[in-house]
């Protein structure tokens, strides 16, 4: 694929500031009580949502995990439906049954998320097999965290994968923090791509603070996996700038780390490139605007839509 | 005339029929194309593919993840997990994904998810090779439950089951495997009276059932008149069928081969006496193993394992309450 044009590259950023307001919004809301539950924001993550999902096409599918607002979104979602999810509203996508960490939106290929870490992966094969079997090209994404790594769904499903050689591409959100423990705390590998190597994966690192480095990097593994090569590996270096949950204080974390993340934000830095690439700034800081009136409307949507009616809470246990 | 098959190969059929029916139906497990442990699947893979019937690691949760995924994106799947023991591996993803994805997604997604598991005691195999899980399954909201006892269920519940929008557990018990019986077109929903009766009703489902007839054999020999219900389906439970009987006879035995304990007899005792309570002349009995794993001695295997004797015991003690038989 070439480079993206100005007008291409704005569009991530527009797409970047989506993720960025809904999920500041997020945190608003709940703060404010309109939005309740066990909620994981994905600030400090765009890059590789973006990154990853700018190289699919409307059709493949997209795994997400507990933390995927950003996921789906990058992916296509509708942010009023996704904030009326959230919000436990009728008119979110799951008519406010999955929430938070059960998004679903098949229509724009998200298929759904799981609150079960590592759960997803091995759903992300059966798409994958669903494509080989009936014969068409789309591709299937899993998106999950280095927490995810060290689980047996993990590794038994980049095994299955390779041995099928299925149109999957794995993404590992590599933040640092499984839960509330640092990665050394869990194994002793510094490198997840080695786990994909272990099975003959191809396997790249990247650095999620670079939309543009992690989009390369898709482009790549989307294509190859696309034409039957088989799966692809993507580790994205990325951090969250929240805690583990909102209210969750974050006290095992050092300071200057986040200080450093904070200079690294993806958002930001994609903002400078664009201006020192000699785009006006208006036209830079008409992206922020524009995403933030999106998600005020969003808001505005979910907040001052309907509860779901309480025949809803037994109902689509069977499917009729 | 009738086609007679026996038990394993009336799965068979029904795997068979399903995949030249439907070509979203696949076939995925460990030794499938080979036919497995007790043949199954065998020359599946020839006749539809290998792209169709695919063998699979002994990866069992993430075989399960991926048939549910593949179910959601417009596949059929068929996964056979071996041993019912081994489905403790996948129940991560049976439980949370494949029984709560409609659900959870608001009905957006659908599970047509079809689970092939064998179980049951038979053949001195032990605590690993021997269980009867099934009020795992029915516990768990989402997932249909189905036991056939005959081998014209086994074809026709298959090919029900598979047909189905919905992850059905369809549960095999190995020692029905090599019985030879009649296939039919009968109607596939709810519990079948196989025996009728006025005294006493036994419930039951899968081997059970044939341990049920033979009590009411030896009851009617004392007179007393056993009425015994095939469940056939464990979710969704045709208690209306359990209710018409109970309140003819007024006496229920639910006879299981699962430990007695939390499992799914007391689910239909329960419900039996909330809802024909003024029917009953006694109350409703359990037949169903001790609480404990299976042991693999001769001996201990045969101890632990219920069937006629316990049957026929129960059903007798509850003549003891009530009006004796004319």
């Amino acid at each position: 694929m070439t480079e993206l044009d100005v007008a291409g590259r704005l569009a991530l950023l527009e797409r970047m500031w989506l993720i960025r307001a809904f999920e500041e919004k997020v945190s608003e809301l709940f703060a404010r009580g309109q939005v309740v539950g066990l909620i994981h924001l994905g600030i400090g993550s765009e890059g590789s949502a973006v990154g990853i999902c700018s190289a699919l096409r409307d059709d493949d599918y997209v795994f997400g995990n507990h933390r995927s607002h950003a996921h789906a979104i990058a992916k296509g979602a509708d942010v009023d439906r996704l904030m009326a999810e959230i919000a436990g509203k009728a008119a979110g996508y799951c008519k406010g049954k999955g929430g938070s960490m059960h998004i679903s939106a098949p229509e724009v290929g998200f298929v759904t998320a799981t609150g079960v870490v590592g759960g997803n992966i091995a759903l992300a094969l059966g798409a994958a097999l669903t494509s080989v079997t009936t014969g068409d090209t789309r591709v299937s994404v899993a998106f999950f965290g280095d927490g995810a790594g060290q689980s047996g769904g993990l590794h038994e499903s980049l095994n299955l994968a390779a041995l099928w050689k299925l149109p999957v591409v794995f993404v590992c959100e590599n933040n640092g923090y499984a839960e509330f423990s640092p990665l050394s705390a869990h194994t002793v590998v510094e490198r997840l791509t080695d786990y994909a190597s272990v099975y003959s994966i191809p396997a790249v690192t990247v650095d999620g603070g670079d939309v543009m480095e992690v989009r390369r990097a898709a482009d790549h593994a989307v294509a190859r996996t696309r034409a039957g090569e088989g799966p692809m590996f993507i580790e994205v270096l990325t951090h969250r700038l929240r805690g583990h949950y909102e209210g969750d204080p974050a006290a095992y974390r050092e300071l200057s780390e986040r200080e450093e993340w904070t200079t690294r934000d993806p958002v930001a830095r994609f903002r400078a490139e664009l201006d020192e690439a000699g785009v006006a700034a208006d036209t830079i800081a008409a992206t922020e605007a524009a995403a933030r009136a999106s998600i005020a409307g969003a808001a505005e949507f979910a907040v001052a839509a309907s509860g779901p009616g309480l025949d809803e809470a037994t109902t689509d246990v069977y499917a009729l | 005339m009738t086609t007679e098959l026996r038990f394993i190969d009336a799965i068979h059929a029904g795997l068979q029929a399903s995949l030249a029916a439907d070509d979203a139906v696949v076939v995925i497990g460990e030794d499938v194309t080979y036919g497995g442990p007790f043949g199954a699947t065998k020359g599946l893979a020839d006749e539809f593919g290998r792209h169709r019937v695919r063998d699979t690691p002994i990866s069992e949760a993430t075989v399960m993840g991926m048939a549910t995924g593949a179910a959601v994106t417009g596949l059929r799947p068929v996964v056979e997990v071996m041993f019912v023991d081994f489905i403790t591996l996948a129940m991560d993803q049976l439980v949370n994904h494949a029984a709560k994805l409609h659900f959870m997604s608001g009905g957006q997604l659908r599970v047509p998810l079809t689970v092939r598991v064998q179980g049951g005691v038979r053949g001195r195999f032990g605590a690993h090779h021997s269980q009867s899980l099934e009020s795992w399954f029915t516990h768990t909201p989402g997932l249909k439950v189905v036991a056939p006892a005959f081998p014209g269920d086994a074809k026709a519940l298959l090919e029900a089951a598979i047909a189905d929008d919905n992850p059905v557990v369809y549960l095999e018990h190995r020692g029905l495997y090599w019985d030879k019986g009649p296939m039919h077109s009968d109607p596939v929903d709810g519990a079948v009276v196989r025996r009728p009766g006025a005294d006493v009703t036994i419930v039951s489902y899968s081997k059970m059932v044939h341990s049920a007839l033979a009590a009411a054999e030896r009851l009617a020999e004392s007179g007393v008149g056993a009425e015994v219900i095939d469940l056939r389906w464990l979710e969704p439970l045709d208690t209306a069928t359990v209710f018409e009987s109970v309140s003819k006879t007024g006496r229920a035995v639910v006879a299981h081969e699962a430990v007695t304990r939390g499992g799914l007899g007391a689910e239909i005792a329960a419900t039996i006496q909330r809802e024909a309570f003024a029917e009953l002349l006694a109350p409703v009995a359990r037949v169903g193993a001790a609480f404990a794993p299976v042991a693999a001695a001769a001996d201990l295997e045969d101890a632990f394992l219920p069937g006629l004797a316990e049957i026929e015991r129960a059903a007798s003690s509850l003549m003891t309450f009530g009006p004796t038989p004319a």
